[in-house]
């Protein structure tokens, strides 16, 4: 039970530190931000590959695969399209240096 | 895994936030945001790579081959895509989160011994159909962005019915499961899946046009709240404080959506478009493909575009309209005007982007600073199909990101300005949402382009936006309609600029 307590904790405190991070992100930066936010629900692959380290039958291992995948793409696609759009930003700047 | 009683794995799980907390700090500023998006991506790689180190694994090539693929994809897509299609990219991503948190919890669940407490099964079964309603949504949302799907919300009979009665079904099945540790049995958890996809799509089919921004932020954050039961379920650390941080985001993007369109997130989500925050009675509007014949705004436009008095010089051909559209006249009178004007507000909506012609328009806006003009782009929250979307759109097109003023700083220049030029926007600048009470966009903040001395407006064609509802600016007389295809119309510009003046 203290174990659950304390993982209501951790989502208490993630939640109130994210907000007060996230209210100062500017507009401009709404895009990137969700982009990369999306990307970091991909969180979900490490759910889906702690499945593999215990003993599942043949179904789970087929939805447990489909979902390493489906993570893995939400991941991945998210950081790399993230980086390419700050990369446009970047590069204005860099120019007028 | 024994939370309590082994601290390590909470120092390891503490510095991976830390490092993940930092990243996102980052993105207070543009300068700083690409190596936050690096340090962020570099924490969760970290974290994934601590908890999995040390773990036995089972039909590990599997996994491994899964992952291949998921994250080939998933760069190649990224890759490839088109600003333009961000946000599709962005909803088609969000889904396949959703997906992975419904189908780890739809796992776990079914794998349990039934001896899980209540607070396992309700996590468990929330990110069962959290994930469902994700997934279903961020799909049907994907669709629209990318214009697969209609961009017309399509409404059954006694929407809001289905849509109350499908989430409480959903409710009283997680409830029943939690209560009675039933969240084994199969048929509740594929009855609870099905549901949830089904609440997914009635949710979202209602939703479209200028509503999309609010939905994809919604959809942002029901995918972050999935991961982190998920989390719950799974008793991992990590999934419940990066669900949580994308869960604070999406409310706060949602938020921030809502604020811009002076609407509240009930009344989009679950009401239907049309729902106002005030209580003004509500004019159901017809959407924008549905072919309508012109309202007496519209009108009153084409009459003004065929007497339109010119501005210096010799009077306007009463040639018939779709002459006067591509006829030299108008195009002369937008010359006049950008050549005269000193402060130029440039309005870029969506339309812009769908025409292609950002690279113009700041070629454009380029070409007058060179002139010694002053120019500045009047950016609205809602511009594009997702939050900032038109920052990213401009920045594509290698704009100035100094020039680029958010709705409240530029609002107050508009009435010393020479010359508004909007390209490809409608609802954003128009006064119907000041002086008509009882429309869809009745009190949304807009752009007060209509205060401006003169007023450009390059588009496609004299339709109104998303909202429906007709856009009083254009039957203006200071108003100077050149319409067609925005790209061709700044083209055009930009080249007979460089003319020298007649």
């Amino acid at each position: 039970m203290l174990d659950v307590v304390l993982l209501l904790a951790v989502f208490v405190v993630a939640f109130a530190v994210g907000v007060l991070l996230i209210v100062r992100v500017p507009p401009r930066l709404h895009t990137p931000l969700m982009s990369m936010t999306n990307a970091v629900s991909g969180i979900t692959v490490l759910g889906a590959l702690l499945l593999f380290t215990a003993s599942i039958d043949r179904t789970a291992v087929v939805l447990a695969a489909l979902a390493v995948a489906a993570g893995a793409f939400n991941l991945v696609g998210g950081f790399a399209v993230t980086d390419r759009m700050l990369g446009l930003f970047h590069k204005r700047d860099e120019r007028r240096e | 895994m024994n939370a309590v009683n082994d601290v390590s794995p909470w120092l390891i799980d503490l510095a991976v936030l830390t490092i993940f907390l930092i990243g996102i700090a980052r993105f207070r500023r543009p300068e700083s945001a690409c190596g936050g998006n690096s340090l962020v991506g570099a924490a969760i790689l970290g974290g994934l790579a601590m908890t999995l180190g040390w773990s036995v694994w089972h039909h590990a090539s599997v996994a491994l081959a899964a992952a291949a693929v998921g994250a080939t994809l998933g760069w190649f897509t990224a890759r490839r895509v088109a600003m333009t299609g961000v946000p599709a990219m962005i909803g088609f991503q969000n889904g396949a989160g959703g997906l992975a948190a419904a189908l780890v919890a739809f796992v776990e669940l079914t794998r349990r011994p039934a001896a899980d407490s209540a607070i396992v099964v309700l996590a468990g079964t929330l990110s069962l159909s959290i994930g469902a309603v994700t997934f279903a949504g961020s799909m049907i949302a994907a669709g629209k962005l990318a214009n697969l799907l209609a961009q017309r919300p399509s409404e059954l009979r006694g929407h809001g019915w289905i849509l109350r009665a499908s989430f409480g079904a959903v409710a009283i099945l997680i409830l029943w499961a939690a209560i009675h540790r039933s969240g084994q049995t199969l048929p509740a958890i594929v009855g609870m899946s099905a549901l949830a996809l089904c609440a997914g799509v009635v949710l979202t089919i209602r939703v479209g046009g200028a509503d999309m921004p609010v939905l994809i932020s919604f959809l942002n954050a029901l995918s972050g709240l999935a991961a982190a039961f998920c989390g719950v379920a799974i008793a991992n650390r990590l999934l419940i404080a990066c669900g949580a941080t994308v869960a604070a985001s999406g409310f706060i993007l949602t938020h921030a959506m809502c604020r811009a369109m002076n609407r509240r997130w009930q009344s989009i989500l679950l009401d239907g478009g049309a729902t106002r925050t005030d209580d003004a009675p509500v004019e159901r509007t017809a959407p924008v493909s549905s072919g309508r014949p012109p309202g007496p705004a519209i009108a009153a436009a084409k009459q003004t575009l065929l007497d339109q008095t010119p501005l210096d010089e010799a009077p306007l051909d009463e040639a018939p309209l779709n002459q006067a559209r591509l006829g030299q006249s108008p195009l002369d009178h937008a010359l006049a005007a950008l050549r005269a004007a000193m402060r130029i507000l440039f309005v870029p909506g969506y339309g812009m982007a769908l025409a292609g012609g950002q690279q113009a328009c700041v070629q454009l806006a380029n070409r007058l600073l060179q002139m010694g003009k002053i120019v500045k782009f009047a950016i609205h929250p809602i511009a594009g199909r997702m939050p900032g979307h038109m920052h990213v759109l401009l920045a594509e097109a290698d704009v100035d990101s100094d020039l680029l003023v958010d709705l409240d700083d530029i609002n107050p220049e508009f009435a010393q300005a020479d010359l508004a030029v909007i390209v490809g926007a409608c609802d954003v600048v128009n006064p119907a949402a000041i002086h008509v009470p009882g429309t869809p966009i009745s009190g949304m903040p807009i752009l007060n382009a209509h205060l401006a001395a003169r007023v450009l407006v390059c588009n496609l064609d004299l339709r109104p936006g998303y909202s429906g509802v007709d856009n009083p600016l254009y039957a203006d007389p200071k108003t100077i309609l050149l319409l067609g295809d925005a790209r061709d119309s700044l083209q055009s510009l930009l080249d007979r600029l460089a003319d020298p003046p007649p």
